[in-house]
């Protein structure tokens, strides 16, 4: 395989499951607007840094405001990573690696593309955002279902499936990263009604309201959060998963060409420094530096799986 | 000339609106369709293309970046035996093509003979003095030609221009039959129509053939594009995809250990034979064009040393050039000894002070093109024109004769499109598809058929709002 097709592949994956996380970071802020727990405007500055866009925003707009922030995060060309931002570099990698995806995975990408492209053709008005951002979510599962059922289990499918998972753990210790103040353990048990509300909206960025719940039972808890999005193995969004999974697909990957290569031995270092203490340890060891190491940690394997499989040079 | 001749062709109802044979059993089906249906299915055919996402890119229009090529689901009907001579002369014409290519870079016989002035080569910018001696391998120059043919009667065939550089379309020919087989099966089943769809493979066993003699076991083959911003991107995906090789762009390239070769997620692997789909000039920066990021530094100094195929052949864009074209009956009868079987539409050279001035005085009843031009772009069609466009024409013309040559605007056949009001007649022109290796020479039976949308138009460049149609063949 070219090396170029190799990184076609791990970006065109990385841009899509980023147009779903966003999406899911909008619909997150709208919820805990609506709740009106707090300054409203407040809350989209800490939406907009959970996506990490809270920067470009400033420097384009200045203060924080819902419209502006939603249409910063889903429209806006200047935005690198707003959705249709991303929808159109997947679209760009798609097609740049097009010979080595399925007619099903191309056309799931290129729908996805030009359905989008209409949808978000103007500036999308309150009460039709819930229908706009379902749609890009469901876009985004197509791909994702047609690669599934689609695709070979071979080094295409390899280079896929770890652009994927390296976005969705940068991104999951994201809002983990944004909100880790209010997961810290408190004097109190019960958190107050703002805990929970910011709780639910933490679990509503990841879609896992309903595992949670199915696992942990109605009462939410920070350190019950911390640990199911941290180290819960069968939660498909947790740190813990997405390690697993890139270090599998990466394994795979020397399964095939015969090769260890540097990016093999951090992907087990990854699981070992960070996946192998309790959650109490993590927040006795302090929760935000944690995650801002685990954040370093992952964005250099990735730099390192692109370097050994020549992505560029 | 009687009224009769001075009718348009038209290439399913003749000049007396009685349907020619070949049309017969469409015919029969067509009248017993519901336009309603058929109305429903030409939407559905562009939903095809969109998802596919058979695009070009039109320069100079950042808006509408992907356009489709409309496509016409009335198929263009050619019976075995017209075919039988169509195919005749394209072998011969393509035959001559290369011989005058071999010759032109060896001892240039034809000029030493007194048939074509030595300027006509010497002095044309798309001769490539690095190709001065060199045989490639198997002594084939031109891998993949497109003929471009218009039709102006039931047995007169004219060529309008050779492609022997890059021709491309053959994935619209592609495209137009599978999307007419999944639409309107049962057209098949009715008419016995030659199949295209072999045409990748023959292209990769055509190119596999004219393998460097250094290669060892299986030749490696790569489709070499400008990329995913090309116009024609969309078809050199396609055909890296259906031919099973890989689709390399200049930065994936570089000379390793005198072969050319490719950087694969395990290193560098070498290519016996590139199908590049980029001009001559960004081919190798070193050699060529310096500011070139889309070529390989070094690959003319592999080809000469015999390491690599390039298809087709550097150099070969001079066979193609438009005021070579005035000599090809002259190149087919001189290689082949033989008289050309497809015609040549009579052709002025404006570096000629006499034909400039007969172009002149002639303007509005001519085309004037670009010797180098292609795409539509550039052009004068004469009669189409108003007057002050043919004034201004006229200024650039006497400025610059040698970058011009006229043609009498033809009598181009029509064949139906389908429209809101039913059938109704438009301009047409035939690209057949032709591939070369030292095996012999294949021609993909039909070839992309383009087609003026506007009535009474004669442009079908797509690049211009022109459309494509099926093209059939039909079995003896």
């Amino acid at each position: 395989m070219l090396g170029k097709t190799a990184g076609g592949l791990y970006w065109m994956s990385r841009y899509l499951e980023r147009s779903e996380n966003t999406a899911r970071m909008v619909e997150a802020g709208l919820r805990i607007a609506l709740t009106r727990a707090g300054s409203a405007d407040d809350e989209w500055g800490s939406v907009l840094k959970t996506a990490s866009v809270l920067q470009g925003y400033k420097a384009k707009f200045g203060a924080v405001t819902k419209d502006q922030a939603i249409d910063w995060m889903l429209r806006d060309a200047d935005n690198g990573s707003s959705v249709m931002s991303v929808v159109e570099a997947a679209r760009n990698n798609a097609k740049l690696v097009r010979t080595a995806l399925t007619r099903e995975v191309w056309e799931g990408v290129n729908e996805c593309w030009m359905t989008l492209r209409t949808a978000l053709k103007r500036p999308v008005i309150e009460r039709d955002l819930p229908e706009a951002l379902a749609l890009i979510r469901q876009r985004s599962a197509f791909v994702r279902g047609a690669t599934a059922g689609t695709m070979l289990r071979n080094d295409i499918y390899n280079f896929s499936r770890i652009g994927t998972f390296v976005e969705r753990a940068d991104n999951t210790a994201r809002i983990l990263d944004v909100k880790y103040y209010v997961l810290l353990p408190s004097a109190m048990a019960v958190g107050t009604a703002v805990d929970n509300v910011q709780w639910e909206s933490i679990l509503r960025s990841v879609s896992a309201e309903g595992g949670f719940h199915m696992t942990y039972g109605q009462e939410t808890r920070a350190r019950e959060i911390a640990q199911f999005l941290i180290l819960d193995k069968r939660m498909p969004r947790s740190l813990s998963f997405c390690c697993d999974k890139i270090r599998d697909n990466l394994g795979y990957l020397v399964a095939d060409y015969g090769d260890r290569l540097p990016c093999h031995d951090m992907a087990d270092a990854l699981g070992l420094k960070f996946m192998s203490h309790s959650i109490d340890e993590i927040f006795e060891h302090g929760l935000h530096e944690y995650i801002q190491t685990f954040l370093q940690a992952v964005d250099s394997l990735g730099q390192q799986t692109e370097i050994d499989y020549r992505f560029s040079v | 000339m009687d009224q009769s001749q001075s009718k348009t062709f038209d290439e399913m109802w003749g000049r007396d609106d009685s349907l020619r044979d070949a049309y017969q059993t469409f015919q029969t089906w067509f009248s017993d369709e519901d336009p309603a249906r058929l109305r429903r299915k030409q939407r559905e055919a562009e939903q095809i293309f969109r998802l596919t996402g058979i695009t070009f890119n039109v320069y100079g229009e950042t808006d509408a970046a992907e356009r489709l090529i409309p496509f016409d689901i009335i198929p263009r009907i050619i019976a075995a035996r017209e075919w039988a001579r169509l195919a005749k002369g394209i072998e011969q014409r393509v035959r001559a093509i290369n011989a005058f290519l071999h010759d032109i870079y060896h001892r240039q016989e034809i000029v030493r003979a007194g048939r074509m002035p030595a300027e006509m080569i010497a002095k044309n910018a798309a001769f490539l003095p690095a190709m001065i001696g060199m045989t490639p391998p198997g002594a084939v120059y031109t891998h993949i030609v497109g003929i471009d043919l218009v039709r102006t009667g039931p047995d007169e065939f004219y060529v309008l221009e050779d492609n022997a550089r890059t021709p491309s379309g053959v994935s619209y020919m592609l495209e137009n039959r599978e999307t007419m087989l999944h639409m309107f099966p049962e057209l098949f089943s009715q008419n016995r129509v030659r199949p295209v769809s072999n045409y990748p493979r023959m292209l990769r066993r055509s190119l596999a053939a004219c393998a460097p003699a250094m290669t060892t076991g299986t030749p490696v083959v790569a489709v070499l594009t400008p990329g995913i911003y090309n116009s024609a991107y969309y078809e050199h995906s396609f055909l890296a995809d259906k031919m099973g090789v890989e689709l390399v762009e200049g930065h994936d390239l570089r000379v390793v250990d005198g072969r050319v070769a490719m950087r694969t997620t395990q290193g560098y692997k070498a290519i016996d034979v590139l199908y590049r789909r980029i001009d001559d000039d960004y081919l190798d920066p070193l050699n060529f064009n310096p500011d070139s990021g889309l070529g390989v530094p070094g690959i003319m100094d592999v080809y000469r040393a015999g390491g690599i195929t390039i298809a087709n052949a550097p150099g070969t864009g001079i066979a193609d050039d438009k005021a070579i074209y005035s000599y090809m009956p002259d190149i087919v009868e001189f290689y082949t000894g033989e008289t050309a079987i497809l015609k040549n539409v009579p052709t002025w050279r404006c570096s000629d002070a006499d034909s400039l001035a007969h172009v002149c005085d002639n303007l509005a009843d001519l085309v004037v093109k670009e010797v180098h031009g292609s795409g539509g772009y550039g052009m004068l069609i004469g009669p189409t024109s108003s007057k002050r466009e043919l004034a201004e024409f006229k200024a650039k013309l006497q400025k610059n004769p040698h970058n011009y040559i006229a043609q009498p605007t033809l009598a181009l056949s029509t064949v139906p499109i389908f429209t809101k009001a039913g059938l109704a007649p438009r301009h047409v022109d035939l690209r057949p598809f032709v591939l070369c290796s030292p095996a012999g020479i294949e021609i993909t039976p039909g070839g992309l058929t383009r087609v003026a949308l506007k009535k009474g138009s004669l442009v079908v460049n797509s690049s211009q709002g022109g459309g494509t149609k099926d093209t059939w063949v039909l079995e003896e």
